[in-house]
């Protein structure tokens, strides 16, 4: 919980800020009729920041920071025999070092993706307000007015599913390595690779369910 | 404290390892498992601590088929096992001080102080002092090697598993460790299996030596029969060197 929440926040909240920054200049810029309110620029960063920029982009960034870490610590201790170490002690390894690093992953994406979430508005407003784009005003009178409580509802659901996914997967790809250093850099990187396509088809599969 | 191994057969895909590989470790002894690399004598030691399982054959503690037993069965086997991994195997998020308390906060309920005495007397065995704070990553080889043998023993253990316990040390560390693993067997009274293919192990600190080749036990004896065997096998992996040589004329 702690690798994976604390140590992740300080690359969600940079991603984060700057995501928000630039969704907000880039719907302003494609945003030129007059016939548009600048408040539109609110709606669209605030609905895009809850249901897609926060839960996908965040676990896409986190599945390349802890899911390379979890990949590489676990196969680090399957190639140094620390596994084997475990198991010979009649120790559960799988429960012993698997099931913390799921269960941490599935409470720190959400509190981590809310946090991304409140960032990206954020770094919407600033950017808006400092570009002269939109006013703190219009940005958040639009984000309010399109505002549902069930955006959030999905944010989490996506959360709670990408957490178990990349944990899962990772943890995975770094238990059952074999060989040495080469194969646990491998290994580290096919969790990276194989999260961030899962959770991709995850995405589709829950807008498609979901909304 | 007895353990047998049975027709033992083990292959991998269609790489056979081991094949009927019959033996009934001595009590109380340091039994060596001695054979040329690749000759299946890690395999084996894995298929006896349960980390592989044989795929014929029948490994048996006082009477009892490990590989048969239910979970807990296993676990209750399990807990009167040590093991000495050939890297160590030292959990390296852990110091020195937690790696021998683990199996202690694991398998007892056993209060902070009782188990921070039991490390202290563990710790003080293999004659390491003042390293408890320190991470393995901050410790030698040798000093791994010691590490490893007190977590090993803290659990007061009726067998004891090593797996190459000198490799990559110097000849002084390495017979350091091999009379700490000789030390303890006696004192403690445990069966210890020792894979080795180190002959200065073998004739310092082997009361029993099987020797492995062609997939299956071609020899077993006492270190005085090693030196005057007719097996060509062994003889040619005993006597590669001058060395050992000269030490039998």
């Amino acid at each position: 919980m702690v690798s994976v929440g604390v140590g992740s926040i300080v690359i969600v909240i940079i991603t984060s800020v700057f995501i928000g920054a630039v969704t907000t200049v880039q719907t302003a810029y494609q945003l030129v009729s007059g016939f548009i309110p600048r408040s539109a620029i609110g709606s669209v960063v605030a609905a895009s920041a809850l249901l897609e920029l926060a839960p996908t982009i965040t676990s896409l960034v986190l599945a390349g920071k802890v899911g390379s870490h979890i990949a590489s610590q676990l196969g680090t201790m399957r190639v140094t025999e620390q596994i084997d170490a475990i198991e010979v002690m009649g120790i559960n390894s799988v429960g012993y070092l698997i099931m913390p690093k799921v269960i941490g992953s599935i409470l720190a994406f959400p509190l981590l993706i809310s946090i991304a979430a409140f960032l990206i508005i954020l770094g919407g407003i600033v950017a808006g307000d400092w570009t002269g784009q939109v006013t703190i005003a219009d940005f958040t009178f639009g984000a309010r007015g399109t505002f549902e409580t069930f955006q959030v509802v999905f944010m989490f659901t996506k959360a709670l599913t990408f957490g178990f996914l990349i944990s899962s997967i990772s943890a995975y790809q770094g238990f059952y390595v074999r060989g040495g250093a080469l194969e646990v850099g491998q290994a580290s990187t096919r969790a990276v690779v194989f999260s961030c396509i899962l959770v991709l088809i995850a995405d589709y599969v829950l807008a498609q369910l979901l909304l | 404290m007895s353990i047998v191994i049975k027709n033992i057969g083990k292959k991998f895909g269609e790489n056979t390892i081991l094949e009927d590989v019959n033996y009934a470790m001595e009590p109380g002894k340091v039994n060596m498992i001695i054979g040329m690399s690749g000759s299946g004598k890690s395999v084996l030691l894995k298929c006896m601590v349960g980390l592989l399982s044989p795929d014929e054959g029948e490994v048996l503690f006082d009477g009892q088929n490990f590989h048969q037993a239910d979970f807990q069965g296993q676990r209750d086997i399990r807990k009167n096992i040590g093991m000495l991994f050939q890297a160590s195997a030292l959990f390296d998020s852990l110091t020195v001080e937690e790696n021998v308390a683990f199996p202690l906060k694991m398998f007892t309920t056993n209060p902070k102080k009782e188990i921070a005495e039991r490390v202290r007397f563990c710790l003080d065995r293999v004659n390491l002092v003042n390293v408890g704070h320190l991470l393995p990553s901050e410790i030698s080889g040798g000093m791994k090697k010691r590490v490893g043998i007190a977590r090993a023993i803290a659990m007061q253990p009726k067998y004891l598993f090593c797996d190459e316990p000198n490799s990559g040390l110097d000849p002084l560390t390495a017979s350091v460790i091999d009379h700490l693993i000789y030390e303890l067997t006696h004192e403690y009274q445990m069966t210890t299996v020792v894979v080795s293919h180190d002959m200065n192990s073998v004739t310092n600190i082997g009361d029993k030596i099987m020797f492995l080749s062609n997939k299956t036990k071609a020899w077993e004896g006492d270190k005085n029969a090693l030196m005057h065997s007719d097996n060509p096998g062994l003889n040619e992996f005993v006597f590669v060197s001058d060395f050992m040589k000269q030490k039998i004329n």
